[in-house]
């Protein structure tokens, strides 16, 4: 399975393109500045006037900072942590020193105080920042070693794995070459569940994943499962994170197709909208949806695993539509790296 | 020759148990007299197959397969029944707990054999034996029974528990009443009413209602020190319960809320 590394957690510097990461960042530098401006001030009418004034000041060097943080984020990425945030505390430096003297020569006084003191508020507020990003992204590690252990557990659903067996047990005798072909499937199934999940996979070999999975369900249920699959505006090319398509299709079969008498039509819709890449399953509601923890449990694990991937960026959402269970997933559509680093080329399973 | 009847809703596991009966046939003769594809469609067919041994799939659409054990158990000469399960650990459990015959999927001959071999000895289970077994499952997995059955002649009849519009205690036997007819259960309304508190309420002494079907209350035209001041108005059958004084708040409250 071809897999890509673009994983911003990396270098311990955070993705600064990322809404959820900006939003801390605008959010962060705010609530010091007010902090700072609460210490100083000595009443009520006083704050107001103090607070004013730093808003004045601060709110131009924040977004010029971030802007610039944005547009130069690919360079970042790239960098160790040391140096990147070394570039970053200068930039902010940087932007600080001309907006101060540019307010300066506006106003013909200085305004926030000497500029070594303003300078060092914004180093400060810099390396207290990138200190917190960094924890944020640390205290996310571990839970992504633990959250890919939890996913596989609940990934490999053991009333699948034996029934997947017995079924293809039933073929040998009969069938040998199906049979052969359904291992195989298996094989290469239980190679992605097993693989390492920090790392984005194209669409097109999740598209892969997700038929050889839906044979093998096919080959267990056969007619009460009917799949209607809508890829036509499905960018190949698109990377996301592994293991959130296929566990939405199993979710659908588990959980709307196994407890129906009557055939079960599930669809499988993958499109891209502008920017955003949209993947909807849909399959026909049952109780055991409402009642059954386990499709929470299963929904839960992959806003989970979106959310580690896209932060704010991506969502999921389940909702009932008539008598149909629908699951949707937005997120960014990022095309794969034009030359990527050999990734590509490795283990892709054979169409 | 032992008459097996197969119900499993895969066909390839339906056809796998086929080919491993056919593999032990030296050892234990057999032939294969029905086979279903879910729980309903086995209570159907199995009592004119004369059936001896059940192989029963337990995670089959519609219903679960303790469940249709509990309503084939009301046959006169019903068969033994052997659970078969991939992967169910709250069943298993329950098994064990009720010495329960059971096989792991996929299913090996040699285990296949010996099971049949100990369900011709054994019988069929005791319905008590089941009950138990899945009151156990109930408790752990949330699952309750979806069916009351009657055995009439040799045959079982299903009412849906969503069917039911009351059920009230008389003597020996509780009424069931659907809108259509009346049926009698052989079962206890304490014992119903544990089982399905959530769906019922109890207006009075000897009876419990559907919530659902609760449509309003009549007061009633009582003259005497009578108990019953209320009267439940019921969707779908003409007939009025009181309601018992002691019940009255309780009920109105409960019904308010839905």
């Amino acid at each position: 399975m071809a897999s890509i590394n673009q994983n911003a957690l990396s270098n311990g510097l955070p993705d600064f393109r990322n809404l959820g990461v900006i939003a801390r960042v605008l959010v962060g530098v705010n609530l010091l500045a007010l902090g700072a401006v609460l210490a100083a001030s000595s009443g009520w009418d006083d704050l107001l006037d103090r607070l004013m004034l730093a808003a004045g000041f601060i709110e131009p060097i924040l977004l010029a900072s971030v802007l610039l943080l944005v547009i130069l984020s690919p360079m970042l990425v790239r960098m160790r942590f040391v140096a990147g945030a070394s570039a970053v505390l200068v930039l902010v430096l940087a932007v600080t020193a001309v907006a101060y003297d540019g307010v300066a020569r506006v106003f013909g006084v200085p305004v926030g105080g000497e500029l070594a003191r303003v300078l060092l508020l914004a180093t400060m507020a810099t390396i207290m920042l990138l200190g917190y990003l960094r924890l944020a992204t640390k205290a996310y590690s571990p839970a992504l070693a633990e959250a890919r252990l939890q996913a596989l557990q609940a990934r490999i659903r053991p009333h699948f794995l034996f029934n997947s067996l017995n079924a293809v047990l039933s073929l040998v005798r009969r069938d040998p070459v199906r049979a052969e072909r359904a291992l195989e499937d298996l094989a290469d199934l239980f190679r992605t569940l097993m693989s390492d999940a920090r790392q984005f996979v194209l669409l097109a070999d999740e598209i892969a994943l997700l038929e050889r999975y839906a044979s093998i369900e096919q080959l267990r249920l056969g007619e009460r499962l009917r799949i209607v699959w809508d890829l036509d505006a499905a960018p190949s090319d698109a990377i996301l994170p592994p293991l959130v398509l296929q566990p939405l299709l199993e979710n659908a079969v588990y959980h709307g197709v196994e407890p129906s008498i009557e055939p079960a039509d599930v669809v499988v819709r993958i499109a891209q909208h502008g920017d955003r890449l949209r993947v909807l399953v849909e399959n026909p509601f049952s109780d055991r949806h409402a009642h059954h923890a386990g499709n929470r449990m299963a929904i839960e694990n992959i806003r989970e695993r979106l959310m580690l991937f896209f932060d704010a960026e991506a969502r999921l959402s389940a909702r009932i539509e008539g008598k149909r269970y629908i699951a949707e997933i937005e997120m960014p559509y990022r095309p794969a790296p034009k030359a990527p680093r050999g990734a590509i080329a490795g283990a892709r399973p054979e169409g | 020759m032992l008459r097996v009847f197969i119900a499993d809703d895969e066909a390839p596991a339906r056809a796998r148990l086929r080919e491993l009966l056919e593999d032990i046939g030296a050892e234990l003769q057999t032939q294969v007299v029905g086979e279903a594809r879910n729980g309903i469609e086995a209570i159907d067919r199995l009592p004119a197959s004369g059936a001896q041994v059940l192989l029963l799939d337990i995670e089959m659409p519609g219903m679960h397969g303790l469940e249709v054990a509990r309503h084939i158990a009301r046959l006169a000469s019903g068969p033994a029944v052997i659970f078969v399960t991939a992967h169910d650990r709250h069943a298993v459990e329950a098994f064990e707990l009720n010495a329960l015959d059971y096989l792991l999927k996929p299913v090996r001959a040699a285990r296949l054999a010996a099971a049949l071999k100990r369900a011709q000895a054994a019988g069929p289970p005791a319905a008590k034996t089941l009950e138990t077994a899945a009151d156990q499952l109930r408790e752990t997995d949330g699952r309750g029974r979806t069916h009351f059955s009657l055995a009439e002649r040799n045959r079982i009849v299903l009412v849906p528990v969503s069917d039911v519009v009351y059920l009230k205690a008389e003597q020996k036997y509780v009424t069931l009443r659907t809108r259509e007819r009346e049926h009698l259960v052989d079962e206890s309304l304490i014992a119903l009413e544990r089982e399905f508190g959530e769906r019922f309420v109890r207006i009075h002494r000897n009876c419990i209602v559907a919530r659902d079907a609760v449509r309003g209350f009549e007061r009633a035209t009582a003259t005497e020190d009578d108990e019953a001041h209320w009267l439940v108005v019921l969707e779908g059958i003409p007939e009025r319960l009181p309601v018992s004084r002691r019940q009255w708040a309780m009920v109105r409250a409960l019904v308010a809320q839905s």
